[in-house]
């Protein structure tokens, strides 16, 4: 008994170290961003008294003394103006002209000693929105404000859940199109790809060597290297125009960059490793008798190709495009350079929200809604393949 | 032999400098087992795969039924193949696989099922039809395999070593099933092997290769008890290569001189001149082994032995001699069992049974 739980302590020893480099920088990071984008900047702690007022308020008759006298208790006993601010820019948020309300009040509550009438300090106070802001602010330590406008949804004043007009958001657009954008990649990969695969499998020696090290060899190279690389090549005068060019199959020059065509040439060149070897590695283990056989029971090479060979290496083919497709809706680098303002991805617009506006609850969000769909995608990938053992 | 269904005429086909057939001839008639026999790389697959139409011959002429064929892609020639690996679509039920050849014909799916039926009853597997090939064992997958070669009533059924991946019972039991289908249904079967007893018990006529020629074809009882060369005698079972020079050549055949001084008669090649040097083959189970020469000393050759080794096989114990200076192998009745390394034994056979074979 002593020996095999000292066996397992043992063994469980020997992996501790990666489990704690996966708890450290994946696991955390990932709990991280995901809190960031549910929880509250700090609307519930700087305001506790309020908090308790405003649980019990129907959200539309008009504003009672207690609720105002919890409110300025809180702002009296909250020094820390950081907390204060934050609180203000979230309300802001919520309802305009909360940042010169508040700084008034702030101040008044502050010089001022024993009750004060908040709608003497300002006539907004009477106004229900302002309160409806603070009630939905505080009413949780979470919220689901950031989930909601990662996919164009606000909460009305009173609650319910509507839709953003198309002009104030545009994320699900972006998603939209990240995800055209993803799709377009992957079917060119599989045109692409496949008939590489295929041709890579059925030659040996040095020339299959030669055709998977062309594939392997982009992957060794930066993404920013290739990316730039076709910037160059895909410019008005770039390499590709003035071949189209000289061999007179175009008179202008054609629009390559900075709109989607580019784009999906360079991740289509930059994902295709990862949809020729799953295919590879599956044509390669398909038994070489099997054509043949096809063949010689009266199948044309080509119906041959339909009802055997392809059938066969279709889980190659399912798990290539599950594997482009899902870091393609992750791209972010390539669309910024080669792509237009039409083109960016989700991705730039996390970038934008973390890196731009540090608002890293909209980035987590939008993350959290890009790992929802990646998720879904692979659930139906595992449901397809495990079918598909079943059959085979 | 009647009119020739297949023929072979002056085929080569070689990889570049490599010759891997050259210049064979073949005729083969309808409704006929043959066998192509040979160690590995003599040819004997390549020949199948020009009939099938996976290797374009490099010269020569591949005639079926009176009409050439060598420049037909292999789905247009009506063929069926069984594979040595079975070569099932593991995508497909045994159904599908069986109806395979019926799809890629155009049949009407109704009458497609009633052939699939009637093909896998024929193999005894009419249970399995909705089974995955992987299901199977391994001899199952090779009836599947040749229900699929069948049931489309191709012109030649082809096999490649069809059965080299079954254990032994196995193997016998399909060779019953594959010499029965084809007397039952008349089939015209080349039948790839490296394996010499299948190719006796199987065929009509067995064609032996060697590096790329047919050595030679005949019945497997021509190729077995006359063989013409050196390389047949040897790979067709087991056998005694005496080399000897000819003493004397009569009209009943010729005494031969053997290494180690002794005299034999040998009841062929009388037209052979005294002097030469000549290769005899005899069959280890035409010796026979006793105490003395035996009742038919006077007519056959008897030579004292020794005895070096002694096998026991079962059915027959497997002794090696050597006969006044020549290694001789016997097959013994199991009445001398008793015979035991380092007695003493007279070994005799019938100048008959010592056949004259070219190196």
């Amino acid at each position: 008994m002593s020996i095999a739980c000292g066996k397992r302590l043992a063994a469980f020893g020997l992996v501790a170290p990666l489990l704690l480099f996966l708890v450290l920088f994946f696991v955390w990071p990932l709990v991280t961003m995901m809190s960031n984008a549910v929880s509250d900047p700090g609307a519930g702690r700087a305001l506790p008294q309020t908090a308790a007022a405003l649980s019990n308020w129907d959200r539309s008759s008009p504003p009672t003394p207690e609720m105002q006298a919890a409110l300025v208790d809180d702002l009296r006993t909250t020094q820390d103006d950081q907390l204060i601010g934050d609180l203000t820019r979230q309300l802001n948020s919520a309802r305009s002209g909360f940042r010169t309300l508040m700084a008034k009040t702030v101040r008044t509550v502050r010089e001022e000693q024993g009750a004060v009438d908040l709608v003497q300090v300002d006539q907004r106070w009477e106004d229900v929105s302002f309160w409806q802001a603070i009630a939905a602010a505080t009413a949780s330590p979470y919220t689901d404000r950031n989930l909601l406008a990662a996919i164009d949804m606000a909460r009305s004043p009173t609650g319910e859940i509507t839709a953003l007009p198309a002009s104030a958001s545009a994320n699900l657009a972006i998603l939209q199109r990240t995800f055209v954008i993803a799709a377009g990649t992957t079917l060119a990969c599989i045109l692409i790809g496949f008939p590489y695969a295929m041709v890579a499998a059925s030659v040996t020696g040095w020339k299959r060597q030669v055709m998977l090290a062309a594939v392997l060899l982009p992957l060794w190279t930066s993404l920013l290297v290739r990316t730039a690389a076709w910037f160059i090549l895909l410019q008005d005068n770039g390499l590709i125009n003035r071949l189209l060019q000289t061999l007179g199959l175009i008179d202008a020059p054609l629009a390559l960059l900075f709109n989607r065509t580019g784009v999906i040439i360079a991740m289509t060149h930059v994902l295709l490793p990862f949809m020729v070897l799953p295919i590879f590695s599956v044509l390669i283990a398909i038994p070489t008798n099997l054509l043949p056989a096809a063949a010689s029971l009266g199948a044309h090479p080509l119906r041959a190709f339909w009802r055997v060979l392809l059938p066969l290496s279709l889980r190659g083919v399912v798990s290539g495009s599950l594997l482009v497709f899902m870091a393609a809706i992750g791209y972010y680098i390539t669309p910024a350079l080669i792509g237009g303002p039409t083109d960016q991805m989700i991705s730039s617009v996390i970038a934008f929200y973390a890196t731009g506006t540090a608002n890293w609850g909209m980035a987590g969000a939008l993350g959290i809604v890009l790992l929802v769909a990646t998720i879904a995608l692979y659930v139906v990938y595992d449901r397809l393949s495990a079918s598909g053992t079943e059959r085979a | 032999m009647t009119q020739p269904y297949i023929r072979f005429d002056k085929v080569t086909k070689a990889y570049g400098d490599f010759t891997v057939v050259e210049d064979l001839y073949l005729d083969i008639a309808k409704g006929e087992f043959v066998s192509l026999l040979g160690p590995s790389g003599s040819g004997k697959t390549t020949l199948l795969m020009m009939l099938a139409g996976f290797e374009p011959p490099t010269r020569g002429a591949v005639i079926v039924d009176e009409k050439r064929i060598d420049q037909l892609p292999p789905h247009r020639r009506n063929m069926g193949v069984v594979f040595q690996s079975y070569a099932l679509f593991p995508h497909m039920t045994v159904a599908a696989n069986v109806a395979f050849p019926l799809e890629m014909r155009g049949v009407p799916k109704a009458d497609r099922k009633q052939l699939v039926d009637r093909a896998l009853d024929m193999v005894q597997l009419g249970a399995m039809a909705d089974r995955k090939p992987s299901q199977l064992s391994g001899g199952q997958q090779q009836r599947v395999a040749l229900a699929r070669a069948l049931v489309f009533e191709p012109a030649v059924v082809l096999m490649d070593e069809p059965l080299g991946a079954l254990d032994k019972q196995l193997r016998e039991q399909m060779q019953l099933d594959i010499r029965d289908l084809h007397k039952r249904l008349g089939l015209t079967i080349i039948f790839v092997t490296h394996d010499q007893s299948e190719a006796l018990t199987m065929s009509d006529r067995i064609a032996v290769f060697n590096k790329g020629r047919i050595e030679q074809i005949g019945t497997p009882n021509e190729i077995y008890d006359h063989p013409t060369t050196r390389f047949v005698a040897d790979f067709i079972g087991e056998t005694n290569l005496l080399d000897g020079t000819i003493e004397t050549s009569d009209a009943s055949g010729l005494t031969l001189s053997l290494p180690g001084g002794k005299r034999i008669r040998v009841a062929a090649g009388s037209n052979e001149a005294a002097g030469k040097t000549v290769t005899v083959s005899l069959r280890p189970e035409k010796i026979r082994l006793g105490a003395d020469a035996g009742p038919s000393s006077s007519s056959g050759n008897s030579i004292p032995a020794t005895i070096l080794d002694s096998v026991y096989h079962g059915d027959h114990l497997r002794m090696v001699l050597d006969a006044e200076g020549t290694r001789l192998i016997a097959k013994a009745d199991r009445r001398f069992g008793d015979l035991q390394p380092g007695s003493k034994a007279v070994a005799s056979f019938d100048p008959a049974d010592c056949w004259l074979v070219r190196s």
